[in-house]
């Protein structure tokens, strides 16, 4: 089962709900595919067995030899990645989807397909929580080539994806094949608005979804009472308290210090579950 | 024309409530850009009265014709994006390459354009705002930005103003490449934690990587002043003005639900945005 979490504002706890909740389970495959900003693995101080490889990217080769500067692949490049000048043809690397469409159209077979690294897959485990997180390289623009590849590699039973912010492609490719998506929310009229939005996407892709209130106690009764209208299932509440804001700050799990959550998030992995079916 | 962008690493630091603030500061002599295109809020606060709507065209999506489909599956083959499938398009992951067109050996795959949001340019009551909308999912919302940053440049020089307010989104890919570059300052906004010191770390590289001005301001300063210290030194290190540090505080949250600006409501994180202002009007 692959429960996604996401939310359409930044910052109302989506790594905060996805952290804890893995903590809690103790059995799960956790991937951070915020490969931005990628915020999981900060908190599991214990990490074992970490390693790491490159995330490999498709990117033409220009063979000038054989090249003719007929300019048909910078002609055919839907994203002005090539530039054919008298001389040499100029690749812009960051603006390349790798789609190979420059090799297809080369008459003279002077394209073939090399790759480069966009960013890192990075593997580690904490006790039963196994980790696996993107890192994005400073300067690239595109991450859904990394949040493919760190899904691809997921191999448990149980996967919880901590979802980039936002409702674009990253968000779209983080949330891709979920069973479940717990979309993680704050009550202000801000939290209300981009869950609105978050909604429409996960209800286009056809994935059952549920609220998490974070926070609950500030701003006011707009998203309580868009879930009521809409039909979507609130499954837990955090309140806005100190030492939740303060434990999160140092990093720390705030499940592992106010151990009493630990049952709340349990019975928040079955409330899914049921809501799954 | 000078251009300002507020920024952050990590979401939810309180971008679109600076940079409404920022606006009610310089209101009259500014235009406000909300390029937090994919989850736009600033439009709650400022709540602009539409004056112009403009189509969004974003990349363009394949089809294929069933009447001319021979179902010999070169296209799914040859598709780098996994976005054919039984001989149909998912338009959610198709990116707009047309591999697909010059494998197709019958013809069966055709391209369309796409409107993928709108942008528009409106009144509110500190000036000229241009914001979007992207549709829900869709793609190129780098290329949306560039939309609404040219519009906002526009406006400003038709209507004599100096300054373009930039309202960001969150992270460190395709939107907020396309909302720092050529800009004359950024400011990055983050929170005392251990997530906000290291996403701050990230959007540093990438605002140096492009060779953006940017000062620092700490969110909610007092929630971990430990981690403020850090961040200060962070800041120290890498050569970056930590300029602002605002408190917590809890009126923060009414100001939004009344649609106001801190500006607009007596509290310390007000003073502390004026004197920020300050610092940011020095350096542009």
């Amino acid at each position: 089962m692959m429960i996604s979490v996401a939310s359409g504002k930044g910052g109302t706890g989506k790594t905060l709900v996805a952290t804890n909740l893995a903590a809690s389970i103790g059995s799960v495959e956790l991937l951070d595919c915020d490969v931005e900003e990628p915020n999981s693995y900060l908190f599991f101080p214990d990490l074992e067995e970490r390693e790491s490889s490159d995330c490999n990217v498709p990117i033409p080769v220009i063979d000038e030899d054989r090249c003719t500067r007929c300019g048909r692949c910078s002609e055919f490049c839907a994203y002005h990645a090539l530039a054919v000048f008298p001389k040499e043809v100029l690749l812009f690397p960051e603006l390349c989807h790798g789609c190979g469409g420059c090799d297809l159209v080369c008459p003279e077979g002077a394209v073939s397909m090399g790759t480069r690294a966009i960013g890192k897959i990075h593997r580690a485990r904490s006790g039963g929580v196994r980790l696996l997180w993107g890192e994005l390289f400073i300067g690239e623009p595109m991450a859904t080539p990394l949040i493919r590849a760190v899904k691809a590699e997921a191999r448990g039973d149980l996967l919880l994806v901590d979802s980039p912010p936002g409702t674009a492609c990253p968000v779209i490719e983080a949330v891709r094949g979920s069973d479940f998506c717990l979309l993680v929310t704050e009550p202000t009229p801000f939290g209300l608005y981009d869950l609105s939005i978050a909604v429409q996407v996960v209800t286009r892709m056809e994935i059952p979804c549920g609220v998490v209130v974070n926070r609950s106690g500030i701003g006011d009764r707009g998203v309580y009472d868009y879930c009521e209208r809409e039909g979507i299932p609130i499954l837990l509440e955090i309140p806005m308290k100190r030492e939740i804001a303060e434990l999160t700050s140092r990093g720390v799990l705030f499940s592992k210090v106010m151990v009493e959550w630990q049952e709340k998030f349990v019975h928040l992995l079955e409330r899914i579950e049921e809501a799954a079916k | 024309m000078k251009q300002l962008v507020v920024i952050s690493g990590k979401g939810g630091t309180g971008k679109t409530t600076m940079t409404a603030s920022l606006a009610a500061l310089a209101k009259g002599e500014m235009v406000v850009a909300d390029c937090d295109v994919d989850a736009p809020d600033l439009h709650l606060l400022l709540k602009p009265q539409v004056r112009e709507t403009f189509d969004f065209y974003g990349l363009e999506v394949a089809s294929i014709d069933p009447e001319k489909c021979t179902k010999c599956g070169k296209c799914e083959e040859a598709c780098r994006f996994c976005a054919i499938s039984d001989f149909a398009v998912d338009p959610a992951a198709c990116e707009g390459c047309r591999v697909c067109t010059v494998v197709c050996p019958s013809e069966a795959v055709a391209m369309t354009d796409r409107i993928s949001g709108h942008a528009f340019v409106s009144d509110t009551r500190f000036g000229t705002m241009v914001h979007a909308e992207l549709f829900p999912g869709e793609e190129a919302s780098g290329k949306l930005v560039t939309m609404v940053r040219e519009l906002a440049a526009q406006v400003a020089e038709r209507e004599g103003r100096d300054l373009v307010i930039i309202d960001g989104s969150p992270g460190i890919g395709c939107p907020v490449i396309a909302s720092i570059t050529g800009t004359d300052l950024a400011l990055v906004m983050t929170e005392p934690s251990i997530s906000g010191a290291h996403d701050l770390e990230r959007i540093l590289a990438v605002v140096e990587h492009f060779g953006v001005e940017a000062l620092v301001a700490v969110n909610k300063h007092d929630l971990n002043p430990d981690m403020t210290e850090r961040i200060g030194e962070l800041c120290r290190d890498l050569g970056f003005d930590l300029a602002g540090k605002l408190p917590f505080d809890p009126g923060v949250v009414g100001a939004m639900v009344q649609r106001k600006t801190l500006v607009e409501v007596e509290g310390p994180v007000g003073d502390a945005i004026r004197d920020l202002w300050d610092k940011i009007r020095a350096r542009l």
